[in-house]
């Protein structure tokens, strides 16, 4: 071990951590669905919920001001992680889903006529291709489909084959949930760009892992969601720049998205209000501070370093085991490892780990396409890693394969 | 034998496992040991698909009686799948529209009947009804 993060320290953080499954000490390897939450943010929802609970930006009181304050301090620091130019560009949303959703509605219904193109890849999560499918159908769009190769990288040179003046838009995964691939953004950018397209980037499973910059990348949207960097659950961030997104109409109508209404006519609030219609999920946006200090204490970058050793051991030793073969072997990877196992279904792989107080993914994990590109229509068993994960663990999950083995064939 | 006959004998056989493995070793075996379901029955109208497995169903009156087979991809379901068709196949329409099933929960494994959208198994039981129903109710014309 080379880490310099005391991960029996960071363990402690995570109260989960101690829970026993199935009479067994749990062994959590399924980050890339869910990340766990320290202790820091499970308390600060019991603090907001416990002392300063109110509906923020137009109560005057004592408690709507705290409230307020702290909800937009949560704007601030989450404008400062992804290093957004403005603190406006930072919408929230119910998760990286919705935030796609807000751009193929809004964005996509005003700017895509007929014919027009939009890119995705082969990689991509089934939220990143049914609103765009959702679109296409109704604005006469045509979809295309990045190729890959069989480790799991894009096929670069497809990329550039398909874009044209007809590209209006270019959407792709950072990072690959089911095989971990890490892609190219920037180069998709500023190739997407040179055609005049805009770049959505979808950075759910990237945020915990890669630090993301996007001024430097300068993507016009990139979303996530917190419940997968240490944040409570059903809240996201949508950024746009704020020229696209200023150019874009209002998604849902209610009250906060408006400035004046009257029943001849609503004028609309500024950015990012315009986006954030209702009373919003105040709580977890409070709590998604702490999350994101809680990132930025430990260090991204020693987070990924230690994950990577993780990554690495979990990959020598699986490869170890006879009938076991890894799935996506791209250049640049996230602890992700996908695997099948030689004649047993992966759902009876989940079932057996999980007898054994393992918790890891098996299924499409909502990449059917991919699955099917991979001719693995069952899917794959995954096991995903956090920086509270060990190498005994990982020790753990070998020996529940072998047993996985010996009792199904 | 009844068909609460028929769940009772498995939670016996159940009570014999004292730990997790020989009981899902034994499932396992069932998995193994029922008959697959011959491919021309796998159609597109037999499946039932979860999220991540499917089950093949299919059903036909014999003798009187509601006659199921079924198959399914992987190994556990599929000797959950043997218990049903134990449990319900060969029985009247009458008896298996009626039918309480109780012994998957009874043998602690009901965490698989309610992964619904993963195996497909609730549905399978819903399916088998639906059968049961349908030719109760072709019995009457």
């Amino acid at each position: 071990m080379k880490t310099a993060l005391d991960i029996d320290k960071i363990r402690n953080d995570f109260p989960i951590l101690n829970e026993a499954v199935n009479g067994k000490s749990l062994v959590y390897f399924d980050n890339a669905a869910t990340t766990q939450k320290p202790l820091a943010v499970i308390n600060a929802l019991t603090d907001y919920y416990g002392h300063y609970n109110s509906n923020i930006h137009r109560g005057l009181h004592a408690l709507a001001e705290k409230a307020t304050s702290a909800f937009e301090s949560s704007r601030r620091s989450l404008q400062k992680f992804l290093n957004a130019a403005l603190v406006e560009e930072i919408i929230f949303t119910y998760g990286t889903t919705d935030g796609i959703n807000l751009v193929a509605q809004t964005f996509g219904r005003k700017f895509l006529n007929p014919g027009d193109e939009i890119i995705i890849s082969t990689l991509e999560h089934h939220s990143n291709i049914v609103p765009w499918q959702m679109l296409c159908e109704e604005r006469g769009c045509v979809l295309r489909i990045i190729p890959i190769n069989e480790e799991g990288d894009l096929l670069m040179d497809e990329y550039e084959k398909m874009l044209s003046e007809k590209t209006k838009l270019v959407s792709v995964v950072h990072v690959s949930n089911s095989l971990g691939t890490i892609n190219p953004v920037k180069t998709i950018i500023d190739k997407a760009h040179a055609v005049g397209a805009k770049v959505l980037i979808d950075g759910a499973q990237a945020t915990s892992k890669i630090d993301v910059d996007v001024q430097a990348l300068d993507c016009d949207f990139y979303v996530f969601s917190l419940h997968k960097l240490y944040g409570p659950t059903g809240l996201g961030v949508l950024y746009g720049k704020k020229e696209v997104l200023d150019a874009m109409p209002p998604y849902r109508g209610g009250g906060e998205m408006i400035k004046e209404v009257t029943f001849a006519k609503t004028t609309y609030n500024d950015l990012p209000y315009k986006f954030e219609a209702g009373t919003p999920n105040i709580a977890d946006v409070v709590a998604a501070l702490t999350a994101v200090e809680y990132v930025n204490a430990l260090g991204k970058t020693s987070m990924a370093a230690y994950e990577d050793e993780l990554l690495q051991y979990a990959t020598e030793r699986l490869a170890d085991i006879d009938g076991l073969r890894i799935v996506g072997q791209a250049a640049q990877k996230i602890s992700v490892i996908s695997f099948v196992l030689a004649g047993i279904h992966p759902q009876d792989i989940g079932v057996i780990l999980d007898q054994q107080g393992i918790a890891i993914r098996t299924g499409h994990h909502c990449t059917q396409p991919l699955m099917n590109r991979l001719g693995l229509p069952a899917g794959t068993a995954r096991a995903s890693f956090a920086v509270y994960n060990t190498f005994e663990e990982i020790d753990k999950l070998v020996a529940g394969i072998l047993k996985v083995q010996k009792m199904m064939l | 034998m009844t068909i609460n006959e028929l769940q009772d004998e498995l939670i016996e056989d159940f009570e014999l496992f004292d730990d997790w493995e020989s009981k899902y070793e034994y499932i396992i075996d069932l998995g193994k040991r029922l008959k697959p379901l011959p491919s021309e029955l796998k159609t597109e109208e037999n499946i039932i698909k979860g999220c991540q497995s499917q089950v093949w169903l299919d059903a036909k009156m014999s003798d009187g009686l509601l006659h199921f087979d079924a198959d399914s991809e992987a190994i556990i379901v599929k000797g959950l799948v043997s218990m049903l068709l134990k449990v319900l196949s060969d029985q009247t329409p009458e008896a298996v529209g009626k039918a309480e099933i109780y012994f998957i929960e009874r043998i602690g494994l009901s965490g698989h009947l309610a992964q619904t959208r993963s195996n497909g198994l609730a549905s399978m039981v819903k399916q088998m009804k639906n059968y049961a129903t349908a030719y109760q109710v072709l019995n009457k014309i």
